[in-house]
C-alpha cells in the first residue's frame, strides 16, 4: 500500500510571532510560526488580517526574530528551527516569496539540549545575532553589509559556558556601543556533584551581559549578577537616548529593572483576587510600544492580564520607578505585536487569534503597584490584588478561527449534504468549541432583497470603463427586465434606457461608456448621449443565446445561425459576418479583449451534439472553425477566461497567461481545457464533477484577478491561490445566476439570484478549505459518540478540566466578586454597560471566554456529560458529575441479554485523579445511561466502582470490554451494576484504546502500541496473540481492516501495521487459536508480531483517525486532525503508475526545492522512523510555486509537461477533496 | 601507546564537546540526568509537546515551559554519595 499525505487545512495555532515592515512599505507585516509552517500576515485597510503568504518548511520553527540594518528601510526574518542552521529570510513582494539569504550551519538538526536554534535575540541596531540553545551553547553572528548593499554575515562567535542552562536571552539596547546580549542562566555544575542536595536548594539563576566587541571579533561575558531564581523572561528597554537601556527581567511574581551600574528595581506583578495563594503570577508574553519620546511593555500573565509597564528615569538615565498598572484582559497567548497603525495582534495558545485596536493606553486610573510602594513583610513582599474588568483599552476588530487544538474528530453527513461534514471538538477550558467543518469557503452575505417575481438572470454594468464600480444591476425576468441603479442605497431606475417590457439576454457595457441590451427580438445600442440604436432579428428567428465583450458581440439565432458584430471606430455596432451552424447553438462565449488588442481572438460554441467548437473571430479566417472537442454531454455554459495557469509571484510576472476554456456539461462536469493562444487548439483536459445541476459558469473578480464562478447544486468558486488554482465549493444556497458586484460598500462582491431574492454576498478568507460552524462547550472536551435518533442525530460529549471549580463554586464566586467590586471604582464601567447591554447575554460582566476559569487546585476536576442536537447547536441535556469526578471514555452498547433497555450510553469516569507526582486517583466508576426523551437525554441507570480509570470502552458481543490501566476487562449488564465476566492483566502500561473486529479485539497501549487480542468463547479467555515490536505512545487509533491498524504516537508519526496473511490464517484456522503458542511468547510479548506497512512523521501531535470519504463517490482517505489544529488526509494510491510519477516528482523536488528553513526534506520526514511508502503531497504542491525552468527542468526529467504535472497534483488533490 | 594515548584525548575532548557522551565509568545516575535533560529539552523544542502537556495538565504553555526548565537543574534528584559505592 501507498499513501499520498496532504495537508487539507494547514496548521491553525501560533507557536511564536515577530512583525516588521518586511515588505519595504510603510504597512507592517507579523510573521508567525504555525510549527512547521512559517506565514506572512498583514492587516487590511478594514482592519482584517490576510495571509500573504504560507510556506510548509518540513521542520520545527522554534524562534523567530526580525531586524534591520541601519538606514535600510526593509527587515529581515532570522530562523532558529531544529535544522542545525541558522536562516536569514527576505521577503520578496514581487514574486511573493521568502527568498533565503543566508543558511550557516553550526550543529546537528533536531530539538537537541545543546543545539542552538531555540532562542534568538538581536541586536535592536541589526548589527549582531545571538542564537542559543537551551543549555551551553550560544553563538553569535555579526550582521553587516558588503559594498553592493548586500547583508553579510560572520562567521560565529562562540558564547558557550558548559554546565549553564539558559531561559531566555535578548538583546540590550546599547545604542551605538559595542552590542550586548543579555542571558538568564542557571548553573548545575555543583548540583550535579552535592549528594546532600544542598547545592541544588541554592543555585541561583544569573543574569549574564555578553558584550560583542565589534573591533576585537570576540564575545565576552562581560557581567553577571544573581536574580530572582523564578526569573524566565527577558525584555529589552531602550536605550541609547530612547531610554535607560538594560533590560526587564520577568519572574514569577515579580518585574524587575536591572541593568550595570544601576541598583535593581523591583515591583510585584498584581494578582486576581480569587487566585489561591500558593499559585505564582509567570509573565508569558510581552510586547513594546515605542514611540519617539515614550515607551511602554505590555506584559501578559498566565492568566490573561496584561499589564502596563513604565519605567521614570531620570537625566542621567537611572531608573528610579517602575510601574506595573492593570491594562486589560484577554485570552492568554503565546506572541504578542503592538503594531506601528495601533494595533495589537493577539497570538492565542489556544484557540481563535484576534486583532485589536488600541482605544486607549492605559492612562486611566487602575489598580497599580510599584516599585516605590514595595512593601516587604516577613513573609515576603506585600502582594497587589485586583480584579479583572471588561476590556477599556482594546476592541476585537479582527478574530481569525483557529481549530488549536483538535480533540476529537470525527466524518458524517449528520445534515444530509452533498458532502459529509468534519465534527471536531476543539480548544480548552472555557474557550471549548465544537466546530462543523464543510470542505469550501464562507460566504458574508451583504443583503438580501425579495424581487416581484422570479428572476431568471442578473448582471451588472458600469457607465464608463473608467469607472470604478458598477452603476445598475439589471435583473431579467420571464417577461420582463428590472433595473436598479447602486447609489448609496439600490433602487429601482426607468431612465437607464433599457427596455423594460421584454426578458433580457445580456446587458453589458460596449465600448468606452454605452450601454448594450440584447433582448430574444434584437439588441439595443444605448449611447452615453442617450441615443439609441436598434438592431432587429430578421423575419421571426428570434435571439437564443449571447457572446459579448466590450468590442465584440455574438448572437445565435434560433435555427443555428450565428450572427457577428463588431464594434467600428465611430463607437456604431456593425455587422461582420454570418455563419450557419449544423443545429441549435446550447452556449457561447469570447473572451474578454486582451490588454492592448482591437478584438478578442476566439469564440466558443456548444451545441446539443455535445461538442464544443472553438471559431476564429480574426479579419482574415472570420468565423472558421479552429478546433472541435467532443464531450461527454451536451454543454450548458461556456467560459473563456484568461489566467496564469500557474504563478511564481503576485502578478506572475514570469509565467504567461493562458486562455482556458471552461465548459459546464449537463451531466454536472465542469471541463477545463487549455486554448492554444496561436492556433486555437484545444489541449489538455481537465474535469470535475461538481454536482447535480449543469454548471452555469461567470467570471468574476477576486482579489482584483480572475476567476471563474460556477453555478450548480451548489456555488463553486475557480481561483488562483498562492500559485495554485484552487475550484473549492462556497458554503451558500443553491444560485440560479450571478455577475460580478463592485460597490462602494463592497469592493469584490457578487449579486447572485435564487428563488425570487437577490443576493449579495462577499468571498472572505481565501484559500481556506474548510469553513466552520462552532457551537460552544463548556470545559475542555476529551470525547464525542455520534447517536442516531428516529430523526437526526445526537452527540454524546465528554468534557472535563483539571485545576477548575464546578459551575455552582464559580457562579457564587463570581457574584461575590461583583458584588464587591460593585462598590469600588472598578464597578462603575459595569452599571455602566449594563444599561446600554441590549441582551442578556451581555448582563455578565467577566464572561470566561474572555477572562478564564479561576484557577482551583490541580487535584479538583470539574467535568460533564452533555448531549447536543448538530442540527440547531442546542445542548439537550447536560450533566455535571460530582465529587471530584471526571469523564475520560464514552462509548455505546447495546447489552445484548437486556434488550428493553436499548442501547445505553458506559461512560468511564476518574475520581480524585492526579498526574503527579504519579498518576494515580482514588479509582473510577463507569456509568450507565440510557436515553430518555427520544434520544434527547440521558438518565442514569447505575454506577459500578472499577479499582484504576477507566480509560478506554467498547461494545463486544453485546458486552462491555473496559480498560483500566493494564487490565482489559468484559463486564456484562446487572441490575444494580456492570458484572465482571473475564479478564486479562497483563497489558503493558495503560490501555487506551479498544477496536473490536469480529472476535478480535485490537487493545492500543499508551506507551506500547497495539496488541491483537482474541477471545475464547468456550474457555472464557481473553490472549494476545500479537504486537508490535516497536515502543510507540499511542495518540490515536483507527481500525483499517481485519489485519491492519492506524496509529498515532505522542511524537507525531502516523504509521499502519499489520498483521503478516500467514499468521492471521494460522490463528483463525488453528481450532486452539494460536493458544499453545501463545504460551511460548517471544522478546517478551506475544508470540507475534506485526509488520509495519506504513510510516510517516506528520511533526504534529495526531489526535484523532477517520476514515471518510469527503468528496461524493470519491474514494476513502485516512483523515487526520492534530493538536495544532491541522487536517490532513492520506489516500491510498490506486495505480502504480500513480506511485511511480509522484515518487519521482517527490525526489526530484527534494533536490531541487530543499525546505526553506535548512531541514532536510527525507530527515524530516523520518524524524523518528524511517518514513515507509507514504509521498509528501505537501512538498509535491510546492512543484507550481518553482520558477518555470525550474518547473520545466523537472518536468523533462519526468518526460511531462509542466502541464501535465500541474494537471497530476489537481487530480489528486480532488481525489481527495 | 601512543595510538591509545591519542583516542583517550579524542574521547576527552568529544566528552567536553558533546554533553552526555559516555565513558567507561559513567554511573547510572549521569546517564539517567542526562536522559532526563536530554528529554526536557525535547519537550521544549518539540513545539506541539509543549501543547500536548498544556493542555493535559491545564497551564499555560509559558508555564509548562517554565516548570521544564526548572526541572533541568536536577531532574532525578540529588545525586547518590560517592562513598557508599
Amino acid at each position: 500500500m501507498f499513501l499520498y499525505s496532504l495537508s487539507l487545512q494547514r496548521a491553525t495555532g501560533i507557536v511564536c510571532a515577530t512583525y516588521g515592515n518586511f515588505t519595504g512599505g510603510k504597512a507592517q507585516e507579523i510573521v508567525v510560526s504555525r510549527g512547521k509552517v512559517l506565514d506572512l500576515l498583514r492587516p487590511d485597510d478594514n482592519g482584517k488580517l490576510q495571509t500573504l503568504l504560507s510556506v510548509e518548511i518540513f521542520g520545527a520553527i522554534l524562534s523567530l526574530a526580525q531586524f534591520r540594518l541601519t538606514g535600510s528601510q526593509k527587515d529581515y526574518i532570522v530562523v532558529g528551527s531544529d535544522s542545525g542552521r541558522i536562516v536569514i529570510l527576505e521577503y520578496n513582494k514581487e514574486k511573493n516569496v521568502f527568498e533565503k539569504i543566508h543558511q550557516e550551519t553550526f550543529g546537528k538538526s533536531g530539538c537537541r539540549r545543546i543545539v542552538p536554534g531555540q532562542y534568538l535575540a538581536v541586536d535592536p541596531k541589526g548589527r549582531a545575532v545571538m542564537i542559543g540553545a537551551c543549555e551551553k551553547q550560544k553563538l553569535v553572528y555579526v550582521l553587516n553589509r558588503d559594498n553592493a548593499a548586500r547583508l553579510t554575515i560572520s562567521s560565529p562567535l562562540e558564547a558557550h559556558k558548559s554546565h549553564t542552562i539558559v531561559y531566555s536571552i535578548t538583546g540590550v539596547d546599547c545604542g551605538f556601543d559595542n552590542p550586548i546580549f543579555a542571558a538568564i542562566e542557571l548553573d548545575y555544575a555543583e548540583a550535579d556533584q552535592d549528594s546532600t542536595g544542598v547545592a541544588a536548594n541554592e543555585a541561583q539563576k544569573h543574569l549574564t551581559f555578553y558584550e560583542l566587541d565589534l573591533g576585537l571579533n570576540h564575545v565576552v561575558r562581560k557581567w553577571t549578577e544573581p536574580i530572582d531564581n523564578g526569573a524566565n523572561m527577558l525584555v529589552t528597554v531602550p536605550g541609547g537616548g530612547d531610554g535607560p537601556s538594560g533590560v526587564l527581567v520577568c519572574a514569577e511574581n515579580f518585574v524587575i529593572y536591572k541593568n550595570q551600574n544601576q541598583p535593581d528595581v523591583r515591583a510585584v506583578i498584581p494578582r486576581r483576587q480569587d487566585l489561591p495563594p500558593d499559585r505564582g503570577v509567570l509573565i508569558v508574553s510581552a510586547a513594546t510600544h515605542k514611540q519617539k519620546s515614550l515607551f511602554f511593555f505590555l506584559l501578559q500573565t498566565e492568566y490573561g492580564d496584561i499589564f502596563k509597564v513604565t519605567l521614570d528615569y531620570d537625566k542621567d538615565d537611572q531608573v528610579t520607578e517602575l510601574k506595573i498598572k492593570y491594562f486589560d484582559t484577554i485570552p492568554v497567548t503565546s506572541a504578542m505585536c503592538v503594531l506601528k497603525s495601533g494595533f495589537l495582534f493577539a497570538a492565542s495558545e489556544f484557540g481563535n487569534h484576534s486583532l485589536y485596536q488600541f482605544q486607549g493606553i492605559g492612562d486611566e486610573p487602575e489598580v497599580e503597584s510599584s516599585s516605590a510602594t514595595l512593601m516587604e513583610t516577613d513573609e515576603g513582599f506585600q502582594p497587589v490584588f485586583f480584579q479583572p474588568r471588561k476590556l477599556k483599552n482594546l476592541v476585537q476588530i479582527d478574530e481569525i478561527e483557529s481549530l488549536m487544538p483538535i480533540m476529537d474528530m470525527k466524518v458524517a453527513n449528520l445534515f444530509e449534504e452533498e458532502t459529509p461534514q468534519i465534527f471536531s471538538l476543539c480548544g480548552r477550558g472555557p474557550r471549548s468549541s465544537l466546530r462543523i467543518l464543510r470542505p469550501g469557503l464562507a460566504v458574508t452575505e451583504m443583503a438580501v432583497t425579495q424581487l416581484p417575481g422570479v428572476p431568471s438572470a442578473v448582471w451588472t454594468v458600469k457607465k464608463n470603463a473608467n469607472d470604478e464600480f458598477d452603476a445598475y444591476i439589471v435583473v431579467s425576468f420571464v417577461n420582463a427586465t428590472l433595473v436598479l441603479s447602486i447609489g448609496e442605497t439600490v433602487e429601482e431606475v426607468s431612465d437607464s434606457g433599457f427596455l423594460d417590457t421584454t426578458p433580457s439576454l445580456a446587458v453589458s457595457l460596449l465600448g468606452e461608456d454605452s450601454l448594450m441590451q440584447v433582448h430574444p427580438n434584437g439588441i439595443r445600442h444605448i449611447r452615453a448621449d442617450g441615443r439609441i440604436n436598434e438592431w432587429k432579428t430578421p423575419g421571426k428567428k428570434s435571439i437564443v443565446k449571447v457572446g459579448c465583450n466590450r468590442m465584440q458581440v455574438v448572437i445565435a439565432l434560433s435555427g443555428g445561425e450565428l450572427i457577428y458584430f463588431e464594434m467600428d471606430v465611430s463607437g456604431q455596432l456593425m455587422e461582420v459576418e454570418k455563419r450557419e451552424m449544423s443545429g441549435d447553438v446550447a452556449c457561447l462565449d469570447i473572451a474578454p479583449v486582451p490588454e492592448g488588442r482591437q478584438r478578442s481572438r476566439f469564440l466558443a460554441v456548444g451545441s446539443y451534439d455535445s461538442t464544443i467548437r472553438i471559431l476564429s473571430l480574426d479579419p482574415d479566417d472570420c468565423m472558421q472553425i479552429l478546433s472541435v472537442q467532443a464531450v461527454s454531454s451536451p454543454p450548458e455554459s461556456l467560459l473563456l477566461l484568461e489566467v496564469q495557469a500557474s504563478s511564481g509571484g503576485e502578478d506572475g510576472a514570469d509565467h504567461p497567461a493562458s486562455v482556458f476554456l471552461n465548459a459546464g456539461l449537463q451531466n454536472g462536469v465542469l471541463l477545463r481545457t487549455e486554448v492554444d493562444m496561436v492556433t486555437g487548439q484545444l489541449s489538455d483536459t481537465r474535469t470535475r464533477f461538481l454536482g447535480l445541476r449543469a454548471p452555469k459558469l461567470f467570471s468574476a473578480l477576486v482579489r482584483g484577478r480572475c476567476a471563474v464562478l460556477c453555478l450548480s447544486s451548489r456555488p463553486w468558486l475557480g481561483y488562483i491561490h498562492q500559485g495554485h488554482f484552487l475550484l473549492t465549493p462556497l458554503s451558500y444556497e443553491t444560485l440560479e445566476y450571478a455577475a460580478s458586484f463592485s460597490s462602494d460598500q463592497c469592493a469584490e462582491g457578487v449579486v447572485a439570484v435564487a428563488k425570487d431574492a437577490l443576493r449579495v454576498f462577499t468571498i472572505e478568507r481565501l484559500g481556506e478549505t474548510f469553513n466552520q460552524t462552532v457551537v460552544p462547550l463548556r470545559y475542555t472536551p476529551r470525547k464525542f459518540i455520534l447517536h442516531p435518533r428516529p430523526q437526526g442525530h445526537s452527540l454524546v460529549i465528554l468534557e472535563s478540566d483539571q485545576g477548575a471549580f464546578t459551575a455552582e463554586e464559580r457562579d457564587a464566586n463570581k457574584k461575590e466578586a461583583v458584588e464587591a467590586a460593585g462598590g469600588e471604582e472598578n464597578g462603575k464601567m459595569d452599571t455602566g454597560d449594563q444599561e446600554n447591554g441590549d441582551g442578556e447575554e451581555n448582563q455578565d460582566p467577566l464572561p470566561d471566554e474572555q477572562y478564564g476559569y479561576p484557577k482551583a487546585n490541580s487535584n479538583k476536576w470539574v467535568s460533564c456529560i452533555r448531549v447536543l442536537d448538530p442540527k440547531d447547536a442546542t445542548t439537550s441535556c447536560l450533566l455535571e458529575l460530582q465529587e471530584n469526578e471526571a469523564a475520560f471514555s464514552v462509548c455505546m452498547v447495546n447489552f445484548h441479554d437486556n434488550k428493553e433497555l436499548g442501547t445505553v450510553v458506559a461512560v468511564g469516569t476518574a475520581k480524585d485523579l492526579q498526574f503527579t507526582p504519579k498518576k494515580q486517583s482514588n479509582g473510577g466508576f463507569i456509568h450507565v445511561y440510557r436515553f430518555v426523551d427520544s434520544g434527547r437525554a440521558l438518565e442514569l441507570v447505575h454506577k459500578t466502582p472499577v479499582d484504576g480509570v477507566p480509560t478506554a470502552l467498547c461494545q463486544f458481543q453485546g458486552r462491555l470490554l473496559v480498560g483500566v490501566g493494564q487490565v482489559l476487562r468484559i463486564y456484562d449488564l446487572g441490575k444494580r451494576k456492570l458484572l465482571r465476566k473475564c479478564e486479562n492483566k497483563n497489558f503493558p502500561n495503560t490501555i487506551i484504546a479498544i477496536h473490536t473486529y469480529g472476535d478480535r479485539i485490537y487493545v492500543g497501549d499508551i506507551q506500547e502500541s497495539f496488541h491483537y487480542v482474541k477471545y475464547r468463547r468456550d474457555e472464557n479467555q481473553l490472549y494476545t496473540f500479537a504486537d508490535d515490536s516497536c515502543p510507540r505512545w499511542l495518540t490515536a487509533s483507527l481500525h483499517i481492516d481485519f489485519d491492519t491498524m492506524a496509529g498515532a504516537d505522542k511524537f507525531g508519526n502516523i504509521y499502519f501495521m499489520r498483521l503478516p496473511q500467514d499468521v492471521s490464517e494460522e490463528i483463525e484456522d488453528d481450532p486452539t487459536g494460536g493458544k499453545i503458542k501463545w504460551e511460548q511468547g517471544r522478546l517478551n510479548g506475544a508470540p507475534n508480531k506485526v509488520d509495519e506497512i506504513i510510516q510517516f512523521h506528520v511533526g504534529e501531535v495526531v489526535t484523532s483517525l477517520q476514515k471518510a470519504s469527503l468528496i461524493p463517490g470519491g474514494g476513502e482517505s485516512v483523515l487526520y486532525g492534530t493538536v495544532m489544529g491541522s487536517v490532513g488526509a492520506l489516500l491510498p494510491f490506486t495505480s502504480r503508475e500513480d506511485v511511480d510519477f509522484f515518487s519521482h516528482l517527490e525526489m526530484h523536488l527534494r533536490q531541487e526545492n530543499p525546505p526553506l528553513c535548512g531541514r532536510d526534506h527525507m530527515t524530516f520526514r523520518s524524524a523518528y522512523f524511517p518514513v515507509k511508502d507514504v509521498i509528501d503531497g505537501d512538498l509535491c504542491e510546492q512543484y507550481p510555486t518553482l520558477t518555470s525552468e525550474l518547473q520545466r527542468k523537472i518536468a523533462d526529467e519526468l518526460d511531462r509537461t509542466p502541464g501535465e504535472i500541474l494537471k497530476k497534483l489537481e487530480d489528486i488533490r480532488n481525489r481527495i477533496i | 601507546m601512543g595510538d591509545r594515548y591519542n583516542i583517550h584525548s579524542q574521547l576527552e575532548h568529544l566528552q567536553s564537546k558533546y554533553i552526555g557522551t559516555g565513558h567507561a565509568d559513567t554511573t547510572r545516575f549521569e546517564w539517567v540526568v542526562n536522559q532526563h535533560r536530554d528529554s526536557y529539552a525535547s519537550y521544549l523544542g518539540h513545539h506541539d509537546l509543549n501543547n500536548y502537556f498544556a493542555i493535559a495538565e491545564n497551564e499555560s504553555k509559558a508555564r509548562i515551559k517554565f516548570n521544564l526548565m526548572e526541572k533541568m537543574l536536577q531532574p532525578c534528584g540529588p545525586p547518590p554519595d560517592k562513598h557508599e559505592d
